[in-house]
């Protein structure tokens, strides 16, 4: 089981967290803490599991993370997970972001906590494994931000009307006009 | 993506601010206003409003006030207030929070929602935060949902079901059933989650494991499918056909095989095919290897396949990757106990990698150098080990420590007895956790005598910390003078002890009466029924202690304040107690008495100082010692003596 999945940068900030055991908010802080003291510490070379970490329940845990630019994508798993699995699957999890913010960077993760949180909600359900075909996750993704999005109310109106005449198809306006005799040809307008 | 523009302006200004306190009043200003809009019954912007504090919580600020907002938003019929509604129940509650069966009514309308999506959120967050009473509540519709449904919300039933099985254990065998007939299904993220499924319910009851080894056969057709099928871009990932569910498999594989003939024979043709088959270049690949190999060792497999196994962690040992030398290790770790002589091979990279600089692989080396320590290697591996311990990482310095005690203590002779007592004192730090491991060590067995010599000597010198219960290093335990002394005259009393031993043990009993303070009476007694015992060693002890408690009670705390290892502390001791009996020295008998204030006992306070503390040399109990000349460190012989 998953019993977290931390993201923090460089400097220990968080940017997402998501426990699967219940911990009070106290405590969640000091292992985001504990955690990134432990991380930092690590060259680039070492293997990327560590034990030691005393805080989240007793020795039958240890730490998984990758090392991305600016971040740290750090799961705390127990034994029944396979290491080397979670570490790919943290690679899925990198790509998968990746592909829904197009070249993903730290700045998306800040300024779109909610979107990554649903993101992850498709790959990891209740601490287990959901899904891990990345096409699968962006499809569904898609189709829900979508569902979001249509249901948008007042203030999504300009955005609305804006993205209907991007979609309005000219061409396929008839050419044609027939009023009586006169048959007048109307030029077809190219879309803009 | 269509940002929150509101949260986007609230994360903005949070950044923008220079200082800690800067930010803190702005997240306060931020949580006043949401506070205030969460107060108005409808507003259009409500699910920007949790968003926003869903981030003010991420970063460690109180949010407790947005739990029944999140009740009320859960309720609300769009699909974009319901999401981050369910978002923020997850994040925010649990199952203590009386907020949270408030939303059990909704979790249920949701379920049976039209919309796949909207079920998809209940599911999730059943799944995360569900109570026992709410997951007996649901089971029933997410057994429905498991059975007729789409493979996107069949696969995410059946997770919710796996969290249903862990709370509440006895419905699992409602699960059964419906888990079986996935197996019949063909998207791997239905799969997935059914073999998931099906490994919680074998581990939890023996007879549904029974039921399921029937299913071992589509389990190894399902295995084949992936490994032999041609190349499948859904699921490829870097040239394996989805490693994940092949890795899922493999370890249901390995519980119903277990302890099971006819299970493991009809898997070993697969096993063997993933095992030669799989291409171990790639990260992936060793996974799916790994996992295979952790398989085969631990059902009844045929000994070419045994073989095949073990080589192939050996060759993981030879890797490069730091990653899978270390999972290496941790698998042999668990086999060192049926395959010993096999893991034995390896030993010397096992030891090689003691040096390595990286400290997750010295921690699993550690563990299994001391797993590996046998009659017949243990003077090069102590050696070894004694190496690493003093060039260790402070982390990994305690575990070692005890480690080569605990390994060393059933081999060694007795003349190692004194060499561990002196590494054991200069370790100052380590007293704490040296002396917890001990204690623990002596209760389950007093069979090995060296080990438990030091164990009783540890107790009787540290005997104070052990009862103070503190110990940063491992878990605290609760430990009553009533325990210790239990434990001391069992070593006592015990056919198993050696005449020695129960002169450590003696000792101890007698160091502990200054350390402890409600049964000194019981010491006393214990004492004194030794001065009847047939050994004329320990008659003697018995009786110099019982003088000691009966006319010079006020002396007992500079005898034994932390002796430390100072030799001849036995000859010292006889020689003072004999000096009492004369009365040529009855003056400086009265100048002990009237100095009463004086021998008060010290604090307890760890330390590797041998001899008496600073406070007693000033006395005229000083002079006296000062007779025997002093009872400085001396440079340790080999006819130590406790």
């Amino acid at each position: 089981m998953i019993k977290a999945i931390l993201i923090f940068n460089n400097h220990g900030k968080p940017r997402l967290i998501r426990f699967y055991q219940y911990f009070a908010e106290d405590m969640q802080q000091q292992i985001i803490r504990e955690t990134f003291h432990l991380v930092s510490k690590r060259d680039d070379n070492v293997c990327n599991f560590l034990e030691g970490g005393s805080l989240i329940g007793g020795s039958d845990y240890k730490l998984i993370y990758r090392h991305y630019a600016t971040l740290y994508f750090v799961f705390c798993v127990d034994s029944s997970e396979s290491e080397l699995g979670i570490l790919d699957l943290i690679q899925v999890f990198v790509e998968t972001l990746d592909k829904c913010f197009e070249n993903v960077c730290e700045l998306d993760l800040i300024f779109h906590m909610d979107k990554v949180h649903y993101i992850l909600q498709e790959v990891v359900m209740g601490g287990m494994v959901l899904e891990t075909n990345m096409n699968e996750i962006t499809t569904q993704v898609d189709v829900q931000n979508r569902m979001e999005k249509s249901e948008g109310g007042l203030s999504a109106a300009p955005a609305r009307a804006v993205s209907a005449v991007k979609n309005m198809n000219l061409p396929e306006i008839p050419r044609n006009i027939n009023i009586g005799d006169i048959n007048i040809k109307v030029p077809s307008l190219s879309p803009f | 993506m269509s940002p929150s523009v509101p949260l986007q302006e609230m994360i903005r200004a949070i950044r923008s601010a220079r200082t800690q306190c800067e930010e803190r009043g702005v997240i306060q200003r931020e949580c006043a206003a949401i506070r205030a809009q969460f107060r108005q019954s409808d507003n259009g912007g409500r699910s920007h409003n949790l968003a926003k504090l869903l981030y003010v919580h991420m970063l460690g600020y109180p949010a407790h006030f947005g739990q029944m907002e999140c009740v009320r938003m859960i309720a609300s019929p769009r699909y974009s207030e319901k999401r981050v509604g369910y978002l923020g129940a997850m994040m925010l509650l649990d199952e203590k929070q009386d907020a949270s069966l408030l939303i059990t009514n909704s979790i249920k309308n949701d379920l049976s929602h039209s919309n796949q999506y909207v079920q998809s959120l209940a599911l999730c967050t059943l799944a995360c935060m569900g109570s026992a009473e709410m997951c007996r509540d649901l089971a029933p519709e997410i057994d429905r949902l498991l059975r007729a449904s789409n493979s996107y919300i069949k696969k995410k039933a059946a997770l919710c079901a796996v969290h249903i099985v862990r709370k509440v254990h006895d419905l699992g065998e409602m699960f059964a059933p419906a888990a079986r007939s996935l197996l019949s299904e063909k998207n791997h993220g239905v799969l997935h989650g059914a073999v998931v499924l099906i490994t919680e319910l074998c581990e939890r009851n023996l007879e549904t494991l029974e039921k399921f080894r029937k299913a071992v056969p589509d389990l190894v057709q399902i295995m084949k499918g992936l490994v032999i099928s041609g190349y499948s871009p859904e699921h490829d990932v870097a040239g394996i056909s989805d490693p994940f569910l092949q890795v899922r498999i493999l370890r249901l594989l390995r519980i119903l095989g277990h302890n099971n003939e006819a299970a493991s024979d009809a898997m070993n043709d697969l096993l063997a095919q993933v095992a030669t088959n799989t291409d171990s270049t790639k990260t992936v690949g060793n996974a799916v290897l790994y996992e295979t190999v952790l398989t085969v060792l631990d059902i009844k497999s045929e000994s070419g396949l045994r073989v095949l196994a073990v080589n192939i962690l050996g060759r993981f040992l030879l890797n490069n990757d730091r990653n899978i030398r270390y999972i290496a290790m941790i698998s042999l770790q668990k086999i060192v106990g049926t395959d010993h002589n096999a893991v034995q091979r390896h030993r010397g990279t096992i030891v090689d990698c003691l040096k390595d600089q990286d400290a997750s692989v010295k921690r699993r080396a550690l563990d299994l150098s001391l797993a590996l320590v046998s009659a017949s290697n243990i003077r090069s591996m102590m050696k070894e080990l004694l190496i690493f311990l003093s060039s260790c990482p402070l982390e990994l310095r305690s575990q070692a420590a005890s480690g080569i005690f605990i390994a060393a203590g059933g081999d060694v002779r007795d003349e190692t007895v004194p060499n561990l007592i002196q590494l054991i004192t200069n370790a100052s730090e380590l007293h704490c956790y040296t002396v917890h491991k001990l204690y623990r060590a002596l209760l389950t067995d007093i069979s090995q005598q060296s080990l438990v010599q030091v164990a009783c000597w540890c107790i009787g010198e540290y005997g104070d910390l052990l009862l103070r219960g503190e110990c940063q290093e491992t878990e605290p335990v609760q430990v009553h003078e009533d325990d210790v002394l239990d434990a001391l005259e069992t070593v006592l009393q015990s056919h198993m002890s050696s005449p020695a031993t129960r002169g450590f043990a003696l000792t101890a009993t007698m160091k502990l009466s200054t350390r402890i303070t409600d049964n000194v009476d019981r010491i006393r007694s214990i004492v004194s029924i030794y001065g009847s015992c047939i050994d004329v060693e320990l008659q003697q002890r018995a009786v110099e202690y019982n003088a000691l408690f009966k006319k010079y009670d006020h002396m007992r705390y500079i005898c034994f304040e932390y002796a430390g290892h100072c030799v001849l502390f036995r000859f010292r001791l006889s020689a003072l107690l004999l000096c009492l009996f004369f009365p040529q020295v009855c003056d400086l008998l009265d100048l002990l008495g009237g100095s009463e204030e004086t021998l008060q006992p010290s604090p307890a306070a760890g330390g590797t100082a041998p001899g008496l503390p600073a406070n007693t040399a000033s006395t005229a109990g000083g002079d006296l010692l000062d007779l025997l000349g002093g009872l400085e460190p001396a440079p340790l012989t080999p006819g130590l003596t406790p």
